[in-house]
């Protein structure tokens, strides 16, 4: 290590004000070629404007911003893009109504002419290939059409292709939130090599274990600052989350998991999935939390649907009590953009928030106020527009909807999508709490971790239930086993 | 300043504006003559446009894609409708204005129909539904102008203060209207089909009632409306609604509604029926030709759309 490595990026003094906000408070920092960063932080804690800042959609407040030892003084996409820096952001970016190739042709000018098409799908196939073996997407498959997960998988793989301009710094923020652990292992597995290769690579998630396991370097940030930077050895769990100002949460939740084999309540749910050729069902008693687990994209999400829609679903789905969803996928599936973060939580509750025939604005802000309380959703006034808020706090304010409702059985659809682990071990709490009261929650997950929680797992495959583990069976080995293994 | 600032960013007080500095042109050109007559004609006539302009304003804010074409069609039948059944006598004229409810109800179920059962476009099918309520109405009416009866025919005409009744009703009317938008289920269970359609039916809204609800109201207002036209310009006529399909959409969209969905205005419908009925009373004034009044209506609207209603878009 005498040999000093030359850094690629360098930010000197950074700050980002949106406002009064200032979401970016004087951030000093570096990435060296061959290098890969983990930056962590809570929700709002700047990441994801630090990471804009990086890609220029973001033009910084004040500070300077240096590429290769250069100052940039009109720093934009299109010259980070020819600076070979790249960034795969968290909110999926893209267009929904083309084709793989056709996505991947949008940032390469230089497939033109007769054939691009052909081109453009070979380039990502085999990018695609390299990352993720076995990904199973088809360039010509609309995007539309595709699970999330592989939506993500296709997002990394572009991210990763080479045409003209150079590649030399990829930003990964929270890349494996949509992706099952096999998958996000395969990903995780290629960063490394692309690290080796001389390249650099900022990796942001809110998995601690993804960024113990993969960065050379861990920075963390808190209220818009740098708070520490340091080897990646010299951090462990818990001094990241002390770090990060989660002190109070340190604990495992592990721990306070009661083992006391629960009385059955009443039978809430009972569903199986049209495919499924045997008698296995899903079956959710009152107080029950029971998990959905495999592979994404494996059916998980519609028979979540088919509870929901149960009216529609016919035979094959019983359910005795009204049900809410907390969407994951909470763009195109929670989030009304054009209104206040009370009214997103109040569209769920209407009937009891009116006062005779009209909507009452006292019990709205009653209901929004007691929420905010409740959930920490960090902003100054639940009147503010949806967007104002953090990806994070947007989903606790869907969390919100879903447990003020009157609803007696949850389903949620890998709900934790890009959320800060203190909010995490809040929400944990919270679903705890609530099954104890004898809510029913059905919790699609693709974090193994969250599986601890449950009282009974079924883990999917192709559409069909291939396994139900009971708590204390569930580890993840388990899982990627079922995941794997033929339908017995 | 603030204050004066938060005015103007109000999207419907732009129509409001456009209506008065019109109406000053045209006193202007006269010399101060008939600004109040120009007024009260002008409160008459808009009545008409705010009636189907609040039917048309639920019916866009469900979202990209959602209009209503047929209402012409609807208002010509409605109108031949109401004057069949009230036929002429007093005692009838309840009696005619539920027929044409009715009558507008039964378009609007049937447009919702084929847009749900179907899975056409709300475009296509309230357009080739148009086609369908012509013909029948063609049929029906034979086309014969029915006379309204004598009470019915003084009521739209009716005025007290200089201010036509009928516009005072229709201000309670659009107050409901409001309430029914931002303060009751029904409003914001429209807002949130508007923004985002899979949201609204994942967040509990009952999407497949909330639309056939919406369609079936604006279909009702286009037939209230046919039966008080009739009334206003004594009798029923097949083309009597026709200048109902663009106006009813401008006035949304210049009165600040989204046309992408999600965002609706009432006042601004008033302000913007207002200004279009006195944009031609201007130009009939300035004694342009028929050919030259529709070019520049057309030109206004288009421009005021581009310069008032052109929303910021959210992402």
């Amino acid at each position: 290590m005498s040999v000093p490595r030359s850094n690629i990026v360098r930010l000197d003094g950074v700050e980002k004000h949106f406002g009064a906000v200032r979401a970016l408070d004087g951030v000093d920092f570096q990435v060296d070629t061959g290098e890969c960063i983990g930056l962590v932080g809570h929700n709002g804690a700047g990441k994801s404007t630090l990471m804009n800042t990086l890609a220029g959609t973001l033009a910084p407040s004040r500070g300077r911003i240096a590429i290769r030892g250069t100052v940039e003084e009109n720093y934009s996409v299109i010259r980070a893009q020819r600076l070979g820096i790249r960034c795969v952001f968290q909110e999926l970016s893209l267009c929904p109504n083309l084709s793989v190739a056709e996505n991947t042709r949008v940032n390469h000018a230089s497939l033109k002419g007769f054939g691009w098409r052909r081109r453009s799908a070979a380039l990502i196939s085999a990018k695609l290939d390299e990352i993720f073996p076995g990904h199973g997407i088809d360039p010509s498959d609309v995007v539309s059409d595709l699970s999330i997960g592989k939506r993500q998988m296709v997002e990394v793989a572009r991210a990763f292709t080479v045409t003209e301009a150079p590649l030399d710094l990829v930003i990964l923020d929270e890349p494996t939130s949509s992706l099952d652990a096999h998958t996000a292992g395969q990903l995780l597995a290629f960063v490394r090599r692309f690290v080796e290769t001389g390249k650099s690579c900022i990796l942001i998630s809110h998995l601690l274990g993804e960024i113990l396991d993969n960065a050379d370097r861990i920075v963390v940030m808190r209220d818009g600052k740098v708070v520490a930077i340091d080897n990646a050895s010299s951090f462990d769990r818990t001094r990241l989350v002390t770090t990060m100002g989660g002190g109070n949460h340190a604990e495992k939740p592990a721990t306070r998991a009661e083992t006391i084999a629960k009385q059955a309540g009443p039978q809430r749910v009972r569903a199986r999935s049209g495919r499924q050729t045997d008698s296995t069902e899903l079956v959710a008693h009152e107080g029950e939390i029971i998990g959905l687990a495999g592979l994404a994209g494996h059916g998980q999400t519609e028979l979540l649907l088919s509870i929901f829609d149960a009216r529609a679903a016919g035979r094959n789905v019983e359910v005795t009590a009204p049900v809410a969803l907390v969407a994951g996928d909470r763009q195109t599936d929670g989030i009304f953009a054009q209104w206040s973060i009370g009214k997103n939580i109040g569209i769920r509750s209407l009937t009891r928030l009116r006062n005779g025939l009209l909507i009452s604005p006292r019990k709205e802000n009653e209901m929004a106020e007691a929420w905010k309380k409740k959930i920490g959703i960090r902003t100054p006034d639940m009147n503010n527009n949806i967007l104002s808020l953090s990806g994070g706090n947007q989903q606790k304010a869907l969390f919100a909807r879903a447990l003020g409702s009157d609803a007696r059985i949850i389903l949620m659809d890998d709900p934790m999508r890009g959320v800060d682990i203190g909010t995490k071990l809040e929400v944990y709490d919270l679903i705890r709490d609530e099954a104890k009261a004898g809510r029913t929650f059905l919790w699609y997950t693709t974090e193994t971790d969250e599986l601890e929680h449950c009282d009974r797992v079924y883990v999917f495959r192709s559409g069909v239930i291939v396994a139900s583990l009971n708590r204390g069976e569930v580890t993840e080995e388990k899982v990627i086993q079922s995941s794997f293994s033929e339908a017995s | 300043m603030t204050q004066i600032r938060a005015v103007f960013s109000t999207p419907w007080i732009w129509s409001f504006v456009g209506a008065f500095v019109v109406w000053l042109a045209t006193i202007t050109f006269t010399g101060g003559v008939g600004g109040g007559g120009m007024l009260t004609a002008a409160l008459s006539l808009a009545v008409f446009m705010v009636i189907v302009g609040v039917g048309q304003m639920f019916v866009i804010t469900l979202g990209p894609g959602n209009v209503d074409l047929s209402l012409p069609a609807n208002i010509g039948l409605a109108s031949a409708v109401a004057m069949t059944v009230m036929n002429g006598q007093d005692s009838r004229i309840a009696l005619g204005i539920l027929a044409a409810l009715a009558s507008g109800a039964a378009v609007g179920a049937a447009n919702y129909m084929l847009i749900w059962a179907l899975r056409i476009p709300p475009i296509i099918a309230t357009l080739s539904a148009s086609f369908i309520i012509h013909s029948i109405d063609i049929a029906f009416g034979r086309g014969l102008q029915i006379k309204p009866p004598p009470g019915f025919a003084d009521f739209t005409n009716v005025q007290f203060l200089g201010i036509p009744v009928m516009a005072m009703l229709t201000v309670l009317f659009t107050i409901g209207a409001g309430i029914a938008l931002n303060r009751m289920i029904y409003g914001r269970s429209v807002l949130a089909i508007g923004q985002n359609l899979r949201a609204a039916w994942l967040a509990g809204v009952n999407v497949g009632w909330i639309r056939f609800f919406t369609y079936t109201l604006c279909g009702m207002l286009g037939g209230l409306n046919g039966a008080l036209l009739a009334g206003y310009f004594r009798g029923a006529n097949v083309d009597i609604g026709n200048e109902y399909l663009l106006s009813s959409i401008a006035v949304v969209v210049i009165g600040g509604t989204s046309v992408a969905g999600g965002k609706a205005n009432i006042p601004g419908i008033w302000g913007a029926s207002l200004f279009l009925v006195l944009l031609l009373t201007m130009l009939n004034t300035f004694g342009v030709s028929a050919g030259v009044r529709l070019l520049l209506t057309g030109l206004i609207i288009v421009g005021v759309i581009t310069a008032a209603g052109g929303e910021k878009s959210l992402r």
